[in-house]
Formats: C-alpha cells, sequence, structure tokens
C-alpha cells in the first residue's frame, strides 16, 4: 500500500521539525514588523520580506503538510502549474492600480 | 524501433485499472477543488491589495489591529493576531499528527490528535468572534470606516468591506473545517475507517484544513503586516 511507504518519508521528528521552522518564520515576521524602525528599514523593503517570508511558510505548509513534495510528479505539476495564472492577475492589477491612483 | 514496440507492448498507465497520479480519485478531486479555492482566494486579496494602493493614504494596520481582550486602554500591535496565528499552525500540526497515526491504523491516537485539532479551529473561531465584535463595537462593519488613514483623512470604507469579507470567508472555512472534522472525528471513533481498511479519509480532510491554514498565512500578511 502507498501509503505505508509515505510514512517512511515524513515522521513525528519531520512534522515538529517543520512546526519549528514555521514558528520561527512568524517570529522573524513580528521582529521586522515591531522591533526594526522604519528609519533603519523602509516600509517598502519591510513588506518584500514579508512577501517572501510569507512565500516561505507556504511552500513548508503545501510540500510537508499537505505532503505535496512527496506525492507524483504529474500531481505536482498539475497544482503548481495553474497558480501560474495568479501571476497574471498580479501584473493585471498593478497595472490597473496604477492607472487608478494616477487618475484620481 | 526497438523501444517503440517495448512501450505499445507495456500496458500503459492510462488503460485503466491503476492510479496515474498515485493519489485517489478523492484526494485528487480536493487538491483540484483547493487549487479553485486558492483562485478564489487569490481573486480577493488581489483585489484588497489593487484597492489598497490605488487609494493612496490607507488606515494603519498597527493602530486598527492593536486590542486584545481583557486588556484595556494599551497598545498591544499584531499580539492578538499573532495568538490566532499560532493557534492555527498548532492545530495545523495536530492534523499532521492525526493523519501519521492514521497511516500505523491507530485509531485511538487519530482521535485524540483530531480532537486537539478541533479544538484549535473552535480557539480559532472563538479569537475571530472577539476580534470582529471589538471592531464591530468601534463602529467597523461592512459600509462603516471608523478608522483614519494613515495621512488622517478620513477613512475607506473598503478597508473594513474587505476586511470583514476576506475574514469572514476564511472564517467560513474554518467553520466548514471544523464541522467536518467533527464528524471525521466521529467516524474514525466509531471504526468505520478500520472497517475500510484505510484512514485516507482524514488525509483528504487533513488536505482542506491545512489549506485554511495556508490562506491565512497570506490574510496575515496582507492585512495586518503591510
Amino acid at each position: 500500500m502507498s501509503s505505508h511507504e509515505h510514512t517512511s518519508s515524513f515522521n513525528v521528528k519531520d512534522i515538529w521539525r517543520v512546526f519549528f521552522v514555521l514558528l520561527a518564520i512568524t517570529v522573524v515576521e513580528f521582529i521586522i514588523a515591531l522591533a526594526v524602525p522604519e528609519s533603519f528599514m523602509a516600509k517598502d523593503i519591510k513588506n518584500w520580506l514579508y512577501i517572501i517570508l510569507t512565500i516561505m511558510k507556504a511552500f513548508y505548509i503545501v510540500a510537508y503538510f499537505m505532503h505535496l513534495k512527496f506525492e507524483k510528479i504529474n500531481l505536482i505539476y498539475s497544482i503548481l502549474l495553474p497558480t501560474v495564472f495568479i501571476l497574471g492577475v498580479i501584473a493585471a492589477l498593478m497595472y490597473e492600480s496604477n492607472y487608478w491612483l494616477d487618475i484620481r | 524501433m526497438a523501444s517503440t514496440t517495448a512501450i505499445t507492448g507495456k500496458k500503459s498507465i492510462w488503460d485503466g485499472g491503476s492510479e496515474p497520479f498515485g493519489a485517489s480519485y478523492g484526494k485528487l478531486m480536493m487538491w483540484f477543488f483547493l487549487l479553485s479555492d486558492a483562485f478564489t482566494f487569490s481573486a480577493l486579496l488581489l483585489a484588497y491589495a489593487a484597492i489598497r494602493f490605488s487609494a493612496g493614504s490607507w488606515p494603519v494596520p498597527d493602530d486598527v489591529f492593536a486590542a486584545i481582550p481583557f486588556v484595556h486602554g494599551n497598545h498591544y500591535p499584531l499580539v492578538f493576531v499573532g495568538i490566532m496565528t499560532f493557534i492555527l499552525i498548532m492545530s495545523s500540526v495536530t492534523m499532521v499528527l492525526a493523519v501519521e497515526a492514521g497511516h500505523r491504523g491507530a485509531k485511538n491516537e487519530v482521535v485524540k490528535w483530531m480532537i486537539w485539532t478541533i479544538i484549535g479551529g473552535i480557539a480559532f473561531l472563538g479569537c475571530q468572534a472577539w476580534e470582529w465584535s471589538h471592531l464591530h463595537h468601534d463602529g467597523a462593519w461592512w459600509g462603516n470606516n471608523p478608522f483614519l488613514n494613515a495621512d488622517g483623512t478620513a477613512g475607506h470604507v473598503n478597508f473594513t468591506n474587505l476586511f470583514f469579507t476576506i475574514t469572514g470567508f476564511h472564517g467560513f472555512h474554518v467553520f466548514s473545517g471544523v464541522v467536518i472534522n467533527v464528524i471525521v472525528t466521529l467516524m474514525a471513533a466509531n471504526g468505520v475507517f478500520d472497517r475500510r481498511g484505510t484512514y485516507e479519509t482524514i488525509e483528504k480532510v487533513g488536505l482542506y484544513w491545512h489549506f485554511v491554514d495556508l490562506v491565512w498565512v497570506f490574510v496575515f500578511t496582507f492585512f495586518y503586516l503591510i
């Protein structure tokens, strides 16, 4: 049974390791938000750091908790490739919102 | 030529009778449902980003979300939402532990970890209910924004509209997740999965629960940090 092969690839110790990674990333986000003054780090740079750290957290949740990293490659691509459409919406809305701001 | 005959001679994985994706029908469809749900949440969050950017000035999250229960008159930015984030990540961990116990067929452990997951979900919903009622008490609701923009002008009403819509939609997902978790926990406790010979249902429900956690990670960043 395939589910028994999965257990060997991701055990209880790994679960807690991923938990501490997620916790550590969240703590870093809090330190950036509360302890780093904006005179030292501009809000724009902070925002980019938040987005990068968020995507890191998303990777750990999807890859390990949702087990996608250990699935067959065609399942991985079926789920990850369609998210390219989200990048399309981001590009379109960045362009649009710039225009909305200009005409305001 | 030799290799071609070898391939046509072999039964393809698409000929039926096997799982081409290495996942059952139900698990595969759960993944595709979550993909479509990810598009829905992306649309909501990106609409928020576009409206906020084009607004020019916007309320400051550190000032709006600075209250914690039972403490009055103080400024604690991000503390309460930090607790909520921790609760949801923690309940994701207990969910993986339930799935792991399911792989071993350990019924009592599955039930134990599922109950912890349900407690986490209910705790999160309780926190959200408190936050909503606190904001509502301050006069914030759909169509009503009492918080000033960062530059001191009257706050954009889209700030509260989008906040209550998006956290509400996410909260509805958490609520559905708790209901589904209760159902599968009762099924596990009654030995349904032992009779089926597989705890795969726990895995499918687990995928949904982790997705709810995943969405919260993004909601947290876009509403509370940026």
